[in-house]
């Protein structure tokens, strides 16, 4: 114990190799950081994103410029070297090093054409968080912040900015527009939805008849006939969703407001277009946390607006869950059937193991590959020989000559096939020889051995194969983008139409909606908080899926821990 | 229930009966699952298999050569076309146009020869010459004996009646009927170039050069045209001219002679820009414009064809470079037509040989030789699937050309290709463009370059970073700390691309952008402060050290490297401010002449790297843990330390681990497409600069399979760019496969 206290020369710290072992554990805890520091950055983001932020007021005046009023968030400071603002322009006096600056989220794009700003944060004065400075969320042109004003009702003034219960008449007003939305949404979506799917139907029967030459010219007329019966009677229900429609599209613009922007204009933005409005500065904490819930279960299960940039991602969730379930569907048999066939019926020779390596290998074969055999064989080949066989009603227009559900999730049962093979293997060579055996020798066949005492023994693994399989399938992109991911699909894959599950339709997409609303959406910056939420909704779901696989791959070993000698 | 007694030795008839019948049930069921499993999975396997087969069928046609047939023959009886100026086909190769010295334009089925339509051009004298303004616009001058020149277009009108596609074609005089002037005597040679704003005609008469420029000016209402000349002046040559070719944006007039001396006029200067030679020993016998009029294409008695085109390079003269020269046999070239969408065209040669070639690839796909007698026209279809021929005898034959993917070759894949308009060979890829007569451009250099490159930067830091925390993790950390920690990397390989693709995008490149020097200064300080750490560590009393336990380190640096970036960042602009005059991307631009991309290689490099860490990580770690135990016990036991006992026997035992480890998250990095889509500009350069971004394989196939047209050339390219990845990453991670299982045998004797 003496040695411990003695002094190690630097020459025989490195010579023992100790610097070097601290470089190693430098290198485990870099890479754990670095994870820790990914979740905690997208947790931050995606999670702050829905807090309802207050509203600054300030008083900005560059040098050498007029004093203009500033109102909005702020989204983020930073401290930029004084040279790269002044390269940028600005006529900068005094000599210190660095000028902080704010990004500053002032709305109104309809009225000043940026919803965003930098400003240099010397230059803000009378910075104040005033109670009755309001934030607007409209279906179009993004946040509105500023001051209500007043109230018209069918452009008659009903209240005006001295009235005591003005925000509450506003609310009350929103709250009406939001029921008659409702309705609106109700008609347009599944009412007439219904309608046009109907008539959508007769075109394609009617196009049929034209291409049966063997049918009779009588009942060919009789058809027709018929058609165009069905035909007159859904124009007439058309017709009259139409004029509700109208009557509520009447109704709902009733009301409007007028309101003060932090340039001073008056604005008059009809209520219509209003999703919520509140006043964060005079908000509380649990004020707050109930707005954080609502505005949290609407990001879970509204549609997006604006393309994408706002508004919830149901259908993103709710396409990734559909080809989801559709791939396990369709991966599980077959992986489970080529997994018992290569450990139980497959002779044991250098071809078996060729083919295992085979398939070991694909698991590491690039996603893309698997996105672009999806797309010519399954789309282009079988998908257009199916169209030429059975929809040739629907011809020039693809049914399954197009990428779409059913293409995506054969292509992603193709792409995870190699997990569930492997993992369900893994699962059968766990199990211990002597059970087989004993099952065998008690007279049951090779197929009642497999059913009744190998498989279950298996299906932990098998379970965990798919749980594996739908991890990835989740987060995996690059193929879908070519087989059947669209940035807005017009209606869910599953609805009330008869045949209810459209298997030919293309659907939206977490991974996807990461990709295109940070990518390509043409106001980044705005879509920004979205995105982190949306892919942290996606880290979740995959590491939920991960840690419960390998619980059950733990929970498994266990089980059998005790069979293995 | 008697008979079945359990003591009962014997088993009754019925009972036996029935079991006989169950067990024949049993065995059919047996039998029936042995069926449907072995199907099942032979069908998987096969399936996994058809990935292979299909890429491949989808790529085959790339690299068939071309093929001919004849279909029909025939002669055509209402006109004369033993004097034929002009044989050509419309688009669906259904009508032909026959147009002879006589001034008779007769259109005729292609296939039968049946006559469509005939009509007479209104000519003012002998047709002395006659000039084609371009294979897509097939606007005809005549030049006649009086010194005028006719233009004349043929138009195909098409229309659907009773379903049924009908061509109806016309001749039209877009300049009118009247023959435009352009000297007093007999035009010996003609060219003609139409744009939209100008109408050219160079003509030869008396042995002089001389031509007409007019402004073309519509009248809105009545969309009829007026000419208004613009005088100019063309300089004189001091050869006589055989071949005079106008290029298409009406700057350069090319004028060769027979024996191949040229001179390049530059209509603009009205002066000779450039003169030399096309071939030293024998006799030109075809002169051409490729499409697009770029391209000159001279054809000699010599059976080779060269191709030409004008180069200008920075602050020298333009000249005329010959780029490529095509050879099929020593035969003179008879006959040379161009393709009217590609850089293609077919020759026949004396001996009576049709070959067809494409030039950016350079091959030769096809050499056929064709029977009957001496081929004197030939016209080829613009969507190029079908030939029409004419002998001497007056036979028309009708052939059906397939060559369909004639752009890609070996040297267009991988080597330096002089594309028209560059000033050198070079490896490009530009697959499309807006313009109809654009060369494509495949080249997989770039795309490969870019490819490695990313691969490159993500291995530089994964590499070091996942293998030695395999090593830690395996070999140095407590049991505890190590169950908790490895799942938590592990983790990052589930993580989804497109969220380390879009981070890296969104937030990493500005970050970088913005902190570029105190980036660098983690680089850099890390290790001297891992380093000083661990020294100092070592230095504290043991009554400290020893309270934390053998196996700690890692936890111990956590603090240490969050602090260290924490510094790093928080003085990057201090940084910036000492050294690069408080803007690094500005001193880098301006000082270094470096160019600075936002999304570059290094935010590449390091979200890739995030992303294949985990996949080394877990290998190398595996491969470290499962070095037998007593190895490492003989080597402490002899005396070494645990760092020597690694280096000496833990490592080299479990090398190949390593080496199949960084094989597979090689092809991971190879294949890993959203990421690189996301965080580089994608764009196919070559320049390994670390500020700069790429295109690689996988993305470009991204970016760019969903505007293709289905079966087309790039459409297969792509899918051979899919191959080219699948068959590497295959490769790949069959050898890391392989070494692997050999190691593991190699334990199991140990």
């Amino acid at each position: 114990m003496f040695e411990q206290d003695k002094k190690i020369s630097l020459r025989q710290w490195f010579k023992d190799g100790e610097a070097f072992i601290w470089l190693n554990a430098a290198a485990v805890s870099v890479s754990v950081v670095a994870v820790i520091g990914l979740l905690l950055l997208l947790a931050v983001r995606g999670f702050g994103h829905f807090w309802p932020a207050d509203i600054m007021q300030a008083d900005y005046q560059l040098p050498n410029s007029a004093a203009i009023r500033v109102i909005g968030e702020v989204v983020e400071s930073e401290q930029v070297p004084v040279e790269q603002i002044r390269g940028a322009g600005f006529a900068i006096a005094g000599n210190q090093p660095f000028v902080k600056r704010s990004l500053i989220k002032q709305g109104n794009r309809d009225v000043t054409g940026l919803d965003f700003a930098w400003v240099l944060n010397d230059y803000l004065s009378n910075i104040s968080y005033p109670e009755t400075l309001m934030a607007v969320e409209r279906y179009e042109w993004g946040n509105f912040y500023g001051y209500l004003t007043g109230l018209k009702q069918a452009g008659e003034p009903v209240a005006q900015a001295d009235d005591k219960t003005l925000w509450q008449d506003f609310e009350q007003r929103i709250q009406r527009a939001a029921g008659l939305h409702e309705q609106i949404k109700q008609i347009e979506k599944s009412d007439i939805g219904k309608v046009n799917y109907q008539l959508e139907r007769l075109r394609l029967q009617e196009r049929g008849l034209e291409l049966n030459r063997s049918l009779s010219a009588s009942k060919r007329a009789q058809q027709k006939s018929d058609i165009a019966l069905e035909r007159a009677a859904l124009d007439s229900h058309y017709q009259v969703l139409q004029a509700q429609l109208l009557a509520l599209y009447e109704q709902v613009n009733r009301d409007s407001f007028t309101a003060e922007t932090m340039g001073g204009e008056q604005v008059e933005i009809p209520l219509a277009h209003v999703v919520h409005a509140y006043q964060p500065n005079a908000m509380n904490v649990i004020d707050k946390s109930w707005a954080y819930a609502l505005k949290f279960w609407e990001f879970l299960t509204d549609e997006p607006r604006e393309a994408n940039t706002e508004g919830g991602i149901f259908p993103a969730i709710f396409g990734t869950i559909m080809m989801v379930l559709l791939m396990s569907v369709m991966v599980t048999p077959f992986g489970v059937i080529a997994a018992v066939y290569l450990r139980e019926y497959a002779k044991q020779g250098p071809l078996t193991r060729t083919v295992r390596i085979a398939v070991n290998n694909l698991a590491g074969v690039p996603s893309i590959v698997y996105g672009v055999f999806g797309l010519g064989f399954f789309i282009y080949f079988i998908g257009a020989e199916l169209d030429q066989i059975f929809f040739q009603n629907a011809l020039p227009a693809p049914t399954f000559g197009t990428p779409g559900l059913l293409w995506a999730s054969l292509t992603l049962a193709l792409l995870t096939l190699p997990v569930v093979i492997v993992s369900t293997e893994e699962g059968l060579s766990r199990i211990p020889k002597a059970l087989r055996e004993g099952s065998l020798a008690l007279g049951a066949t090779k197929a009642e051995t497999l059913w009744r005492v190998v498989l279950p023994m298996a299906s932990p693994a098998m379970m965990t194969g798919l749980i594996l399989a739908v991890a990835r399938a989740a987060g995996e992109v690059a193929p879908l983008m070519l087989v059947g991911v669209v940035k807005l699909a017009p209606s869910l894959p599953l609805d009330a139409n008869y045949p209810y599950l459209h298997l030919d339709q293309k659907f939206m997409h977490l991974g996807f909606h990461i990709f295109d609303v940070g990518f390509q959406s043409p106001n980044v910056e705005a879509a920004r908080p979205l995105v982190y939420a949306t892919a942290l909704l996606l880290v979740v779901i995959i590491a939920l899926l991960n840690f419960s696989a390998v619980a059950l791959r733990n929970h498994l070993r266990e089980k059998y821990k005790s069979l293995e000698m | 229930m008697k008979n079945t007694a359990p003591t009962s030795p014997v088993v009754p008839a019925a009972r036996s009966l029935h079991l006989e019948r169950l067990s024949g049930w049993r065995k059919a069921k047996d039998s029936l699952a042995n069926l449907v499993i072995s199907a099942g999975g032979m069908g998987v396997l096969m399936a996994i298999l058809l990935i292979f087969f299909y890429l491949f069928y989808e790529i085959m046609p790339l690299f068939k050569s071309a093929h001919i047939q004849p279909q029909s023959s025939y002669e055509l009886s209402a006109v004369d076309s033993s004097d034929s100026l002009f044989l050509a086909m419309e688009e669906q190769a259904e009508v032909a146009l026959m147009l002879n010295r006589a001034g008779q334009a007769q259109f005729f089925n292609a296939a039968t020869g049946a006559s469509v339509h005939q009509a007479q051009l209104p000519l003012t004298a002998a047709v002395t010459s006659w000039a084609l303004n371009s294979e897509q616009q097939p606007l005809q001058a005549l030049g006649m004996a009086n010194g005028q020149v006719l233009l004349a277009q043929p138009k195909y009108r098409i229309s659907y009646p009773d379903d049924q596609r009908v061509i109806t074609p016309s001749i039209e005089y877009p300049f009118g009927e009247q023959p435009l002037v352009i000297a007093d005597a007999p035009l010996t040679k003609v060219a003609v170039r139409d744009t939209e704003e100008q109408l050219l005609i160079v003509a030869v008469a008396k042995g002089k050069l001389t031509g007409r420029l007019f402004n073309k000016e519509e009248d809105f209402l009545s969309e009829e045209l007026t000419l208004e000349e613009q005088p100019f002046t063309i300089p004189e040559v001091d050869i006589v001219p055989q071949w005079l070719l106008l290029g298409p944006d009406q700057r350069w007039l090319y004028v060769v002679s027979q024996d191949g001396a040229y001179r390049v006029i530059n209509i603009r200067d009205e002066a000779v820009a450039a003169s030399g030679r096309l071939l030293e020993r024998g006799q030109l016998t075809q002169v051409r414009f490729l499409l697009g009029g770029i391209s000159l294409l001279a054809a000699d008695n010599r059976g080779e064809i060269s191709q030409w085109f004008m180069v200008r390079e920075d602050g020298k003269l333009p000249r005329l470079e010959k780029i490529r020269a095509f050879k099929a046999s020593d035969s003179a070239i008879e006959q040379l037509v161009v393709e009217h969408r590609r850089k293609g065209f077919i020759t026949i040669n004396q001996q009576q040989q049709l070959d067809v070639f494409y030039t950016t690839s350079g091959r030769q796909l096809l050499s056929e030789p064709v029977i009957g007698a001496a081929i004197s026209d030939i016209a080829v279809a613009p969507r190029a699937n079908r030939v029409l021929s004419r002998d001497t005898n007056g036979q028309f034959s009708y052939w059906q050309l397939e060559n369909e993917h004639p752009e890609v070759s070996w040297s267009v894949l991988w080597q330096k290709v002089w594309y028209e308009s560059y000033q050198e060979p070079d490896y490009i890829w530009q697959s499309s463009a807006s313009n109809n007569d654009f060369e494509p451009k495949y080249s997989f250099t770039p795309l490969a370059f870019g490819t490695l490159k990313a691969a490159f930067y993500a291995m530089l830091l994964a590499t070091p970073l996942a293998i030695g925390g395999a090593i830690y993790t395996a070999y140095f950390m407590t049991p505890a700390v190590r169950r908790k920690v490895k799942p938590l990397i592990e983790l990052m390989e589930a993580l989804p691309t497109v969220i380390l693709g879009f981070l890296a995008g969104l937030w990493l490149a500005p970050f970088f952008e913005r902190n570029l020097p105190g980036v660098f200064a983690i680089f850099m300080l890390f290790p001297l402060g891992i380093l000083l750490f661990g020294y100092l560590w070592s230095q504290l009393p043991s009554r400290i050290r020893l309270a934390v336990p053998d196996g700690w380190h890692a936890i111990l640096l956590i603090p240490v490297v969050i602090a260290i970036t924490w510094a790093c960042i928080a003085s990057s602009g201090l940084l910036e401010l000492w050294f690069f005059h408080g803007d690094m991307r500005a001193w880098l631009t301006h000082d270094l002449g470096i160019s600075f991309d936002q999304r570059n290689a290094m935010v590449v490099g390091v979200a890739m790297g995030f992303a294949v860490v985990p996949t080394i990580f877990s290998i190398t770690e595996d491969a470290v843990f499962s070095v037998p135990k007593s190895l490492s016990y003989g080597s402490l036991a002899l005396g070494a330390t645990p760092w020597q006992t690694l280096v000496g026997v833990v490592i080299p035992t479990a090398s190949p681990g390593i080496f199949s480890a960084l094989m597979i998250g090689m092809g991971r990095a190879v294949g890993e497409t959203m990421i690189v889509l996301m965080a580089t500009g994608n764009t196919p350069i070559m320049d390994a600069n670390i500020f700069e971004g790429m295109r690689t394989l996988a993305a470009n196939i991204a970016v760019e399979i969903g505007e293709t047209e289905v079966d087309s050339s790039h459409f297969r390219v792509l899918f051979l760019a899919a191959f080219v990845l699948f068959m590497f990453t295959f490769v790949v991670n069959t050898i890391a496969e392989i070494v692997r299982q050999r190691l593991r045998k190699k334990y199991g004797s140990l």
